[in-house]
């Protein structure tokens, strides 16, 4: 686009003709201040806080909404625009409550900031102000006309950013004021972007609400462990207790988007039924509180006399990178089985053998964003995939994407589709195939798919793909927060680290089913939820866990672990980006699945070399394929980097095992879900995808 | 139909001559009085004929804004993807503003004939009336000067048997002064919320549906078909330069003959009111007039000396706006007539933007506590003030629409704001030291 001359404030700057006058400024290091405009978001213009003066224009212009045009000078500091900015602010502090003291936003406003910066400090007002009583929306959203500035944030993040469209305004005039579409109530995504983007204290989440003040909180830039998508989150922590969080400095591959889950579910660190103790089953057969080195040395001492070819482990979706690595070595050193697995949920491994070869083909988050189409095959994305699903929705917005939709039933992405076939997900690769002519003339594509497409599937969908003479990137879904790291790092019966072929042992379900196990060691999962039993009565179970889950109910020792948010190590998100955990919250009473398996190896009298995340991360840098080469500062600093998988292929599997994902709606993922009350509060009804 | 008033000698009727004839809102009477014979003439020229047409008449905008029309219809492009619409705006809620009402009461193939003009102008094939909610009645006598159009021919496919089609509805508003400004109307129109839109693009280019669309007055487009009829020059010619023809200006207030009437642009404004109005009622001496509609500020009675017509009204600060002349005698109580007008921008504000959502509230509450007697030395100049922070700096005209009144009448009649503030035996209170 053409370069265009403009004078602000007596410098002369070069921008793209057209381009808005505030981002223009903002390049430049001058602020023009704004309540209404957001970058990324529909323009409205209505809170007059960005009026600058224009040469030749006969009255203050909205800086938001003015293209910059060869020629233009304009003003941002002069008299009229200082005194226009007062008048703007004294408007909206004359029916404002001022109750700064009790508002949660006291501190992080940025009305009081903009008050603090460009503000009069007194007020000319005698008469009474406006009152209308607080409304509470849903568990988690209340909203307080008075302190409303009506700047249309929160009705477009709703509308534009989370495709929900939950909020509108209601009433006009002074009385006007932000109202659930149907009235009341929300009956909504619950994700919160509408409370995290608003700039006062009117919308306020139901779980923060009156806890702290914001400068009285740590702040722990982490990775939400709900889902596998990876969003970067920052928890506000007071006296050990995570009370919020959100992502306001949009650091990290998700900017600020958060669904309810990474917005609200920390709270299950904090269950009343949360394991603090280790337990033992004692002779009357039940489980009974015990220490942690009456716990740790009955453990080793087991695993010592058990440990053998007919040793299980099943690992965890959620455990860092670091932990399972050093599980899966030390199952497969010092217990000396290749019995080793997790629940998969989604066909990574074909994926990446089909793409044998080829390099580049792997799509990132970010990708989402930025392709010029996507293809979304057997998923209900919004519902299992939230932050993906926001990344094409904002892909559709700012670069006019084009999405084709294969799915058995209704899905949000539907309604941004070009094209959205209604197909059974076993037949998915014909409603892809019926695709084929629009697809070829598109420039580019990411193709994203689920569970119902693996082994054979994907080697077609991965053939229709390459066939379109077009560049086409892929995603295999997955279920949990490191669904693909428990994949990576080799938590596989014939796969170690890296997709390298090891000696074949039992699937998870294997394990399961036979009566010869003589014991199974369960981190961080659930294999026996819904009813499912141990065909080995006689297996010494022993389960690491944050709760008494069925699995843990069946087991010998159950020994207590810390949570994503209570541990530093590492995470692989769906799209293979690595990303770094940082501790939050101290536990109390248990330890991180790391620490245990450190002190299990030391009471067995192995050497596993310094357990430390640090440590063992570098040890995979230095020996996984695909996580060699990764710029450490990245990650470090709270980054994401896409991993290089094997490129050479990926050895044909001779353990039939079972991928399978949960099928999770937006207000579930897996059993920690099930511990967060808010959750709870908010699903009304189970919810079910495709619906 | 009963006419509203009784007509004046002095009017020159041009788009008002069928009014008061027997059934005028049929279309026999309209055909027998020279009705759609501007669409036969439009339908053997072409479509910049049509708008030269236009462009000669001097035809200005008779909403409110005093657009030239003919440059207008002129930016609808010729060539769009997109179909194009014709909107016609019929919200008239304007403060002392009657005259659309009339127009649609009494000849509603006029319009109807505008509308078809207009559409052959700018090649659409449909189009709206967007009517105010609370001109219940007038939608219907709409509705079945449309269904008559269309048995005759007029409305539909094939139209004078031609290939031209054009397909007219009637849309209801549901009472919201805002819904007038053309964009919050095609926001409305689309069945959504009723506040405006970012502009540019304005509706010629971006309109109903984010579609070109040409968007006028009921008055606009009932002058069009007179002007294709006698000719654009000849049309002109009835008024002065730059501003043409012909316009319906409501006299209300006090007067001995409120009403309705015709007259040419640059007629003078006192021999309207003594003339045609009949004086100032009860003998009584003129104090000021409201030229415009309640949004154009008032003009002192020894400011009213001057033709009526854009420019002129313009030079004396005021403008011609939409025709609601109102008349105040000297017994006028201008601190009760800023807050009658504030309490009707207040009540119509849309809230979308600050400075009319919370300025025209405050100075409602000011001007009410004043007017009530409350009223504090300072609160003269804060009203002034704040009226002032408003002007130019909201989203839309509306907010300009109640800043002006207030700061003229303010600025004019500061010594009234005075005398009601002397009353008050607390006007101005010490400061009290707490200590
Ligand atoms: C607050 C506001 C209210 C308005 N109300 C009306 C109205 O009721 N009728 C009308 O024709 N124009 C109204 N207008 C003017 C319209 O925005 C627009 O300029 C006009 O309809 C264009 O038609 P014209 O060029 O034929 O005048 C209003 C403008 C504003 C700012
Ligand atoms: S919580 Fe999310 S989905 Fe619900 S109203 Fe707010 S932004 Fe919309
Ligand atoms: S609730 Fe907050 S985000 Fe929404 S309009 Fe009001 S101030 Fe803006
Ligand atoms: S989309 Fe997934 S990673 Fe992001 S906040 Fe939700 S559950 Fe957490
Ligand atoms: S000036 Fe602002 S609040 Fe007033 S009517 Fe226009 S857009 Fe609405
Ligand atoms: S930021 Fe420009 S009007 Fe609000």
């Amino acid at each position: 686009m053409a370069l265009v001359n403009v004078t602000i404030n007596g410098v002369q700057v070069q921008a793209e003709n057209g381009a808005l006058l505030i981002e223009v400024a903002k390049q430049n290091g001058i602020e023009i201040p704004a309540f209404c405009y957001y970058e990324g978001m529909s323009l409205q213009a209505a809170c007059r806080m960005c009026l600058v003066e224009v040469e030749k224009a006969p009255k203050l212009m909205a800086g938001c909404t003015l293209p910059v045009a060869e020629g233009m000078v304009v003003r941002t500091e002069s008299e009229p625009v200082v005194k226009a900015r007062k008048t703007t602010l004294e408007f909206l502090l004359s029916n404002h409550p001022l109750d700064c003291p009790v508002c949660d936003k006291g501190g992080e406003c940025e009305l009081q900031d903009m008050t603090f910066k460009y503000g009069v400090g007194e007020s000319r007002f005698t008469e009474i102000k406006q009152h209308v009583p607080e409304k509470q929306w849903s568990p988690v959203v209340f909203y307080d006309a008075p302190r409303c500035i009506l700047c249309y944030r929160c009705v477009r993040v709703c509308n534009e950013g989370m495709g929900v469209g939950a909020l509108g305004v209601s009433y006009r005039g002074v009385n006007a004021e932000i109202i659930p579409s149907n009235g009341d109530h929300l009956e909504c995504d619950e994700c919160g972007s509408c409370i995290d983007i608003c700039p006062v204290g009117s919308l306020t989440s139901g779980i923060y609400r009156y806890k702290t003040r914001p400068w009285e909180m740590e702040h722990v830039g982490t990775v939400c462990t709900h889902c596998s998508n990876g969003c970067k989150t920052t928890l506000g922590v007071r006296n050990n207790e995570i009370v919020r969080g959100n992502n306001r400095d949009k650091s990290g591959i998700n900017g600020e988007f958060l669904c309810v889950k990474g917005r609200y579910a920390f709270d299950f660190t904090q269950h009343p039924e949360r394991l603090q103790t280790p337990l033992i089953r004692n002779a009357a057969g039940e489980l009974e509180e015990a220490s942690w080195s009456r716990a740790l040395k009955l453990v080793a001492e087991k695993f010592k006399a058990l440990a053998g070819p007919d040793f299980g482990v099943i690992g965890s979706t959620r455990t860092t990178n670091e932990e399972n690595y050093l599980l899966q070595k030390f199952a497969r050193t010092a217990l000396g089985t290749a019995s080793i697995d997790h629940h998969r949920t989604g066909d990574v491994v074909t994926l990446i053998d089909s793409l044998s070869g080829k390099t580049g083909q792997l799509a990132t988050a970010e990708d989402l964003y930025t392709s010029k189409a996507v293809l979304v095959v057997a998923s209900d994305l919004s519902q299992q995939q939230p932050l993906l699903a926001n990344k094409i929705r904002a892909n559709v917005r700012h670069h006019k994407a084009a999405v084709y939709t294969v799915t058995p039933g209704p899905v949000r992405e539907d309604k941004i589709a070009r094209k959205a076939i209604r197909i059974a997900e076993a037949d998915s690769l014909a409603g892809v195939e019926q695709l084929r002519e629009a697809l070829s003339k598109e420039a580019e594509l990411v193709i994203i798919y689920g569970d119902a497409i693996q082994g054979e599937k994907v080697r077609q969908l991965v053939a229709f793909g390459e066939s379109l003479g077009i560049p086409v990137k892929y995603v295999a879904l997955v279920d949990y927060a490191n669904s693909r790291g428990a994949l990576d790092m080799g938590l596989l019966p014939d796969l170690g680290p890296g997709y390298h072929a090891t000696a074949p042992g039992r699937s998870l379900q294997q394990m399961l089913d036979d009566p010869k196990l003589a014991a199974l060691w369960v981190v961080g999962s659930n294999p026996l939820k819904g009813g499912k039993s141990l065909a080995s009565t006689n297996a010494f179970v022993v389960v690491q866990d944050l709760f008494l889950t069925e699995t843990a109910q069946r087991a010998d020792v159950v020994l207590p672990a810390a949570s994503a948010y209570e541990k530093n190590g590492t995470v692989t998100n769906v799209c293979g980006q690595v990303q770094r955990l940082k501790k939050g919250i101290e536990t109390v009473g248990s330890k991180a699945d790391l620490a245990i398996i450190g002190l299990l190896a030391r009471g067995m009298g192995v050497n596993l070399g310094k357990v430390d995340a640090d440590a063992i991360f570098a040890e995979i840098a230095a020996s996984v394929p695909g996580y060699n080469q990764l710029p450490m500062p990245v990650i470090l600093t709270g980054g994401a980097v896409q991993t290089h998988p094997v490129n050479g292929g990926v050895p044909p599997s001779s353990v039939p095992g079972i991928i399978a994902s949960a099928r999770d709606t937006l207000f579930t993922t897996g059993s920690l879900t099930r511990y967060s009350k808010i959750l709870n509060e908010v699903l009304e009804k189970p919810g079910a995808l495709y619906s | 139909m009963k006419l509203f008033n009784e007509p004046s000698p002095l009017e020159t009727k041009i788009i008002s001559f069928r009014f008061g004839l027997e059934n005028s809102a049929s279309i026999d009477t309209y055909l027998a009085h020279d009705g759609y014979k501007a669409l036969r003439k439009a339908l053997e020229i072409s479509p910049d004929d049509i708008i030269n047409e236009l462009k000669a008449s001097n035809l200005r905008g008779r909403g409110g804004a005093g657009f030239p029309t003919g440059m207008k219809w002129s930016f609808v492009p010729r060539a769009s993807e997109k179909p194009k619409y014709i909107v016609v705006n019929a919200d008239e809620s304007e403060p002392g503003t009657c005259k659309d009402r009339l127009l649609i009461q009494h000849d509603p193939h006029q319009l109807i004939e505008g509308c078809l003009i207009g559409a052959l102008a700018v090649g659409a094939k449909k189009g709206w009336i967007y009517i105010r909610g609370e001109y219940n009645y007038l939608i219907h006598i709409m509705d079945k000067a449309i269904a008559e159009a269309y048995k005759n021919g007029y409305l539909g496919k094939n139209i004078c048997g031609t290939d031209f089609e054009f397909d007219l509805y009637t849309h209801t508003g549901a009472g919201a002064y805002e819904c007038g400004e053309e964009s919050a109307l095609l926001e409305s129109l689309e069945g959504k919320r009723g506040v405006p839109r970012i502009r540019p693009p304005f509706p010629a280019i971006s309109g109903a549906f984010q579609s070109p669309t040409l968007l006028n007055n009921v008055e606009t487009f009932s002058s069009v078909p007179a002007i294709l009829r006698m000719g654009g020059q000849a049309y002109a010619d009835l008024g002065v330069p730059r501003s043409g023809g012909t316009r319906l200006v409501c006299m209300s207030g006090h007067v001995n003959k409120p009403g309705v009437y015709e007259v040419p642009l640059g007629f003078p404004l006192m021999k309207f009111v003594n003339e045609i109005g009949g004086g100032v009622w009860k003998g009584r001496a003129l104090k000021a007039i409201i030229p415009g509609g309640s949004s154009s500020p008032l003009l002192k009675a020894e400011e009213c000396d001057i033709p009526m017509d854009y420019d002129s009204i313009a030079k004396a600060g005021s403008m011609l706006g939409s025709g609601g002349l109102m008349v105040m005698d000297e017994t006028t109580d201008m601190v009760k007539v800023a807050l009658r007008i504030m309490r009707f921008y207040q009540h119509e504000s849309c809230g979308w933007c600050i400075p009319c959502r919370e300025g025209t509230t405050w100075l409602k509450k000011m001007l009410q506590r004043v007017s009530d007697g409350h009223g504090q030395t300072r609160d003269i100049d804060l009203i002034g003030d704040l009226a002032q922070n408003m002007m130019g700096r909201t989203f839309c005209p509306l907010g300009d629409a109640a800043a002006m009144p207030t700061i003229a009448i303010v600025k004019k009649y500061r010594n009234e704001f005075e005398e009601y503030v002397a009353r008050n035996p607390f006007a101005s209170p010490e400061l009290v030291s707490i200590a």
